[in-house]
């Protein structure tokens, strides 16, 4: 008896330490305080290399270019939580939610992914908090930087090393990008261009909102066979620039809006003379020329790294070449018109 | 007795206390933020961490930062030692369109320096009741292409005062503000800019007791199609010192101020009930005041090109339009013997569109009735001179706090 009392003992204490599985901490979610680290709120176990298992991984169709950067994108649900949907098939999600986002470069000799950041949206009891945490190099655990900050990082890219200054946003740059009438909102949970690994994840969204699945899939931008030039282009831009470039985003003032909100042709650029562009108009008369890519400024803005010109403002260290080929394509296929 | 006494003492005290709270809240702090290592983490994380009634007093020297910065908390002010003293450097600036964006509402901006940012200097957006003070906004290689667009730029917001700040060098505004309503630019100094200060697709603006001096163009008021705003209205220019606007047009084609001519004093496009009075005007080779429509093609039905009801009375005038840079100017000029009018108006919409003017200087109308006339079509035609002023547009009246934060 005392032999098989102090074997349970023994096995009690094997189970608490082979088993650290820490859970997601809901109240370090909906808390007052940001958490100086993300190990606070239990999403990874150990490293960025290991999510929770409560954690949703779900990609995108369409993503948002970041100088190349590989992206994992998951959904936290707190127990219970019921996720609606508007008619738009953006997902809403209830207090107490998380979307965690690892940003990083895979390493070319190992092929594993470094992971740099990990940004957070939290939905808590006033509204959503964006913040990113920066992962120290030991890979241990990673730091809220409301400041932002900088990188250094080399990666291979079509055989060749690319080195650049890579930028953490700060919190305000968060929600720079994040806001919709001046709240913090999600971007990139709109159902129609999400992609999940498991059937049963993706079951637990349409259980609730049957009318998700009718919603057309949103082209790939870089998958032909997902949709015409112009659907992928139009995507391309709702997802890259839409967020800014819509009535009640960062944007609005531009009168340039790519959120898909637009009902003339002015309204996305068409024929549109720029109004506070400076000397990022590069001499061009027209955001878009039909027909000709290369008078329009659009196109020059995507092209440039210069600060005053780039666009998109933030993650444009470097320009996203096969995004700009696409965008190419579909101005150069406009018949061209007389402004 | 005694008692209902101090019981209406002790409700007195607590309403004042209710009251102290409004105006200023509980704890309001200073965050101390001096240049050196790391200036651009330790700066914004202050500007992020600042709360409502905070000050963030930036120290004396020069803070090199790499990324734009921003700030969105309201009722903060960010405050330096001096506009020469305390210096935002973004020469090394690698990321962000803009060198300070202020995205919350009662800011008060004052006593600082903003160099070589790579897009704009400040922007503010839909920020309302902010105050600029002070504050000075410099490329200080002077005018080059490649400068930043504006210096000063508030936008889409309501209440915003601009009180004695220096711009300079900007590639196209040095005091920009655009889609906003309720504005003062007073008492500033915009030089070396394409334009030295614009007031843009607003409504409601005075602007006074500023010196805008070597820039393309003096003082732009412009409406624009295609915009959330639109219907620029209601701007006064007046006791203003708008001379030598000497510098070549240095903006990159496709702005629109690309098309301001070098030499221009004041130009109202596309706007309506604005008044230019008492400034002293001069030395500007194109023209000192310059009414015109917009003309280039466009397509919103909801966007008036005309310029209307524009009134020019009692300015002082010295010597302009000895070289008039616009086509179909030198033709006018010689016409006139060798030099164009201090003022001009397009003639966009006939006569009864046309400025009414009191200055005793050379007006005319280029008769270009039709908004997409070519300019070498002109029909010159003396312009009449008013005796009757108009009904005169009211002062723009800020918020006290406002006032306040300046005095």
């Amino acid at each position: 008896m005392r032999l098989l009392l102090s074997f349970v003992a023994c096995f009690a204490t094997a189970v608490a330490i082979s088993a650290p599985h820490p859970d997601i901490s809901d109240t370090a979610i909906t808390g007052l305080q940001n958490p100086a680290t993300l190990s606070a709120f239990g999403f990874f176990e150990g490293n960025a290399a290991n999510p929770s298992m409560k954690l949703i991984p779900y990609t995108l169709r369409t993503p948002l270019f970041s100088d190349y950067a590989e992206k994992q994108r998951f959904i936290y649900l707190p127990p219970e939580a019921l996720v609606t949907a508007d008619k738009d098939g953006r997902l809403v999600f209830p207090v107490g939610s998380a979307l965690v986002k690892n940003f990083g470069y895979t390493d070319s000799a190992t092929g594993a992914l470094t992971v740099l950041e990990t940004r957070i949206l939290l939905h808590k009891s006033d509204g959503w908090v964006a913040l990113p945490y920066v992962w120290r190099a030991d890979g241990s655990d990673a730091d809220l930087r409301v400041g932002g900050t900088r990188i250094p990082v080399s990666f291979d890219r079509e055989g060749k090393k690319l080195s650049i200054s890579y930028a953490v946003p700060n919190k305000n740059q968060c929600k720079q990008c994040h806001s919709s009438a001046e709240q913090i909102v999600p971007i990139g949970p709109i159902w129609q261009n999400m992609d999940f690994l498991k059937a049963k994840d993706a079951a637990r969204f349409t259980k609730a909102n049957p009318q998700l699945a009718k919603l057309d899939r949103w082209a790939a931008w870089d998958d032909a066979r997902s949709g015409n030039v112009q659907e992928r282009a139009r995507h391309y831009l709702k997802v890259n620039c839409g967020h800014c470039h819509a009535p009640k985003g960062a944007a609005s003032n531009s009168g340039l809006f790519l959120d898909g909100s637009a009902t003339d042709a002015a309204a996305i650029g068409i024929g549109k003379r720029p109004v506070a562009a400076g000397r990022a108009s590069g001499n061009l008369d027209f955001i878009i020329e039909a027909g000709h890519p290369e008078r329009s400024i659009l196109i020059a803005r995507m092209k440039s790294t210069d600060s005053g010109i780039a666009m998109p403002e933030l993650g444009r260290s470097l320009h996203h070449k096969e995004g700009v080929k696409l965008l190419e394509d579909w101005i150069a296929a406009m018949p061209p018109s007389v402004y | 007795m005694m008692h209902l006494t101090s019981m209406r003492m002790r409700n007195i005290g607590i309403v004042g206390a209710a009251i102290c709270a409004l105006v200023q809240p509980a704890f309001a702090k200073t965050i101390a933020v001096a240049p050196g290592e790391g200036a651009q983490m330790r700066l914004q994380e202050a500007l992020i961490a600042a709360e409502p009634g905070d000050i963030v007093e930036l120290g004396e020297g020069r803070f090199k930062l790499t990324d734009g910065l921003s700030l969105d908390v309201n009722n903060v002010t960010v405050k330096g030692m001096g506009a020469k003293l305390t210096t935002l450097d973004f020469s090394g600036q690698q990321g962000a369109g803009e060198g300070l964006l202020v995205t919350s509402d009662d800011v008060v901006l004052r006593d600082f320096g903003v160099e070589n940012s790579k897009g704009d200097g400040i922007k503010s957006k839909g920020a309302d009741r902010i105050v600029y003070h002070k504050l000075r906004v410099e490329w200080t290689g002077g005018p080059k292409e490649t400068n930043g667009a504006y210096g000063i730029y508030p936008v889409e917001s309501t209440d915003v005062l601009i009180d004695s700040v220096v711009v300079r060098g900007a590639s196209d505004a040095g005091i920009y503000v655009g889609q906003s309503r309720n504005i003062i630019v007073r008492e500033s100094i915009a030089t070396e800019n394409v334009a030295g200060i614009e007031i843009e697709n607003s409504f409601d603006a005075d602007v006074h007791d500023n010196i805008a001096t070597h820039n393309t163009g003096g003082v732009l008021v412009f409406d624009l199609p295609n915009l959330p705003q639109m219907g620029g209205h209601n701007v006064r220019i007046f006791d203003n010192i708008i001379v030598d606007n000497m510098t070549p047009n240095f903006a990159p084609k496709g702005n629109i101020v690309a098309n301001v001519p070098t030499g221009t004093g004041v130009m109202v496009m596309a706007n309506r009930n604005v008044e230019i009075f008492d400034n002293v005007l001069g030395d500007n080779g194109t023209t000192n005041i310059m009414v015109v429509g917009y003309r280039f093609p466009h397509n919103d039905a909801k966007y008036d090109p005309l310029p209307r009801d524009v009134v020019i009375w009692d300015n002082q005038h010295g010597r302009a339009g000895w070289d008039p840079k616009f086509r179909g100017g030198a033709e006018i000029a010689a016409a006139m013997g060798g030099n164009f009018p201090a003022i001009f108006w397009d003639g966009a919409g006939g006569p009864a569109k046309a400025p009414v003017i009191s200055d005793t200087v050379p007006a005319l109308s280029l008769g270009l009735t039709d908004i997409l006339a070519d300019p070498a079509t002109a029909a010159p035609t003396p312009l009449a001179i008013a005796t009757k002023r108009p009904a005169a547009l009211p002062a723009i009246k800020l918020p006290d706090s406002m006032e306040a934060a300046v005095r």
